[in-house]
């Protein structure tokens, strides 16, 4: 060995060690055994693992179950309830927060109030709410009376669309302030000489944030929606706690569904498999939403920077086995 | 022309500042009539359950659900176990993590760094059956090890401490220390713990309360009453026990606000920051 002194790379595979067994224990093994029970018999109190002689069965079955189907569809319709407006709300408040001609004051406030319900425990929200929507006795009942906007108490979660209404509110209620903090992070790290080109050339207000902000917030806003359906298809607590489910299975989501799968009905082979194939469904969107909204030109940069660093990295050898 | 967009300004201030206020109030409304529910009996919550005030029936209330299955302090207990737990661990592991990705140079470098981006997204329930097999088989349900230890692998917040150590950490410091003599163990735990102490702090605040907050895992693994976490605690409200119990259902909500409340209030500059640089990864 030429270099002087003592190789260090030893010690970067060990402080990196402890990462690699507890993910391979507690995230690698179990999806892996996860998939494994999805193609066996597990079920009730068996603890042996027999393969099916048909291992797809699991699949197959889930693939065709009604309850499964409905429970994916009121995920991804709630979610979307949610997420449409969400953005919205969190584009405007950021847009408007960030804009130099009209100074907005008490924002330090108005963000801390924002984002507060995202910290409560999701259980204790979805609770409350459940009382806020009580029938007979309940705060929005109450509320519409003392307005006089009803004359007796109506079963507002009786019907579907406002039960998921009401989550998809509960939903957008607590991650709004999150998002358009991000959102207000984002803008303010775009290069304000952008703003200064654009103002020189007499752009309005609305125009530079189509032209300027807008595609500036690529990359955040694919990461914020990709983040929030990998959430929103696993929604479990608020809708559990809200409504069980109800009216009539129209607000159980497919997590809903795989937990009493699983742990009501002690079929964990049907839930193991329809656990891989939710898996999946989010690995598939999440693939193409960031192949749609892929940045060409960054794409493109990085192609050639990779290319000067391989050339440089040639030219170097050849330059020391010259030497 | 000026004058008019003069007012026109003003009246998008107006509408800008009523928005917001309408929203603040959405925010705190809740909250504020789950507390003063908290204070009155049920008799006048059903009467009507709206009020502004409070009223004089916390100690009834308490006495009625403190009588039930639902144990806040239990709850607390086992919840504070759990949550500190699974953050000091996470905090550590991932430190030490992006200190290895960050000062040495090895094969597999940037592999793992890569690998560790592709993970942060695996969506944590779906292997959720496959981990309670597991953990039956071993016996270890009931247990609070098999919700703390997975922190040692947290690769969101390895990511994070990462790009925190890429653009803060000098490497002549961690010369100069073994040029002292310092071992690499030591060198770490002494010097570089210090100088990540504020990506620590806002880690450490988000992996609490999300680990505090965590109910879906929990209430697989406890089965046990006496390990029941304080989101387990909460669910039991909506349960048939407390069906008539208006007054104490909304003490047993409130109960479990007031810490977190206590800790965002108190903490609510550093969240919102760590919410802020949380966006912001490219």
């Amino acid at each position: 060995m030429r270099r002087k002194g003592v190789s260090y790379a030893k010690y970067g595979y060990l402080f990196c060690l402890p990462f690699v067994l507890a993910f391979i224990i507690f995230t690698l093994y179990p999806l892996i055994y996860t998939a494994v029970i999805g193609f066996t018999d597990l079920q009730k109190f068996n603890t042996d693992l027999n393969l099916l002689d048909k291992p797809l069965d699991n699949f197959k079955f889930i693939l065709n179950n009604q309850s499964f189907r409905k429970s994916l569809n009121n995920t991804v319709v709630i979610w979307l309830m949610n997420f449409l407006p969400q953005i919205l709300m969190a584009l405007l408040l950021a847009a408007w927060f960030t804009n130099n001609r009209r100074k907005i004051k008490g924002q330090g406030a108005f963000k801390v109030l924002f984002y507060m319900p995202n910290i409560i425990t999701a259980g204790t929200i979805a609770i409350l709410f459940n009382r806020m929507f009580g029938y007979p006795i309940g705060i929005i009942n109450d509320l519409f009376e003392m307005l006089g906007w009803i004359d007796e108490p109506i079963e507002l979660l009786r019907n579907k669309w406002t039960a998921r209404g009401a989550i998809a509110f509960i939903q957008f209620w607590t991650w709004y302030g999150n998002t358009m903090i991000v959102f207000i992070a984002g803008i303010l790290g775009i290069n304000p000489e952008l703003y200064e080109a654009a103002e020189i050339d007499g752009a309005t207000g609305r125009q530079s944030f189509f032209y300027v902000t807008l595609p500036n917030l690529r990359t955040i806003m694919l990461f914020t929606l990709v983040t929030s359906l990998v959430g929103g298809l696993q929604m479990y607590d608020i809708p559990a706690l809200f409504n069980a489910g109800n009216p009539d299975n129209t607000t159980r989501t497919v997590t809903m569904f795989i937990r009493a799968l699983a742990f009501e009905n002690l079929r964990y082979n049907v839930a193991a498999a329809a656990s891989i194939l939710v898996f999946i469904v989010i690995a598939a969107l999440s693939g193409i939403i960031f192949f749609v909204m892929r940045d060409k030109a960054a794409i493109q940069q990085k192609k050639i920077e990779r290319k000067y660093h391989k050339d440089l990295r040639r030219a170097d050898k050849e330059a020391r086995r010259a030497a | 022309m000026k004058e008019t967009s003069l007012v026109s300004l003003r009246i998008m201030k107006v509408v800008i500042y009523t928005v917001c206020i309408i929203l603040a109030l959405l925010s705190i409304l809740p909250f504020w009539i789950m507390i003063i529910n908290a204070t009155r009996s049920t008799y006048e919550i059903q009467q009507n359950s709206v009020a502004l005030i409070p009223s004089s029936f916390l100690k009834s209330n308490y006495e009625v659900f403190s009588g039930k299955t639902f144990n806040a302090v239990t709850g607390f207990v086992n919840s504070m176990i759990v949550a500190s737990g699974s953050t000091i661990l996470a905090i550590y592991f991932s430190s030490l993590t992006a200190y290895g990705l960050t000062a040495y140079t090895w094969k597999f470098r940037n592999a793992l760094f890569s690998f560790i981006l592709a993970v942060m997204m695996i969506p944590g329930q779906v292997m959720v059956i496959g981990y309670y097999q597991f953990i039956y088989k071993i016996e270890m349900t009931n247990n609070f090890l098999p919700l703390i230890l997975p922190a040692i692998a947290a690769p969101t917040m390895v990511f994070f401490m990462r790009q925190y150590l890429a653009a803060t950490l000098h490497i002549d410091i961690v010369n100069s220390a073994r040029i002292d003599g310092s071992g690499e163990f030591k060198t770490f735990n002494r010097i570089i713990l210090p100088i990540m102490k504020p990506a620590i702090a806002t880690q450490a605040i988000f992996s609490f309360v999300g680990s505090w907050n965590n109910l879906f895992l929990p209430q697989i693994l406890l089965t046990d009453s006496d390990k029941y976490t304080m989101p387990i605690m909460v669910s039991l409200l909506r349960g048939d026990i407390y069906r008539t119990e208006y007054g104490a259902i909304y003490l047993g909500l409130t109960v479990t606000v007031l810490p977190l409340f206590i800790v965002y209030f108190l903490l609510s500059k550093y969240i919102i920051a760590g919410v802020a640089l949380g966006g912001v990864k490219e």
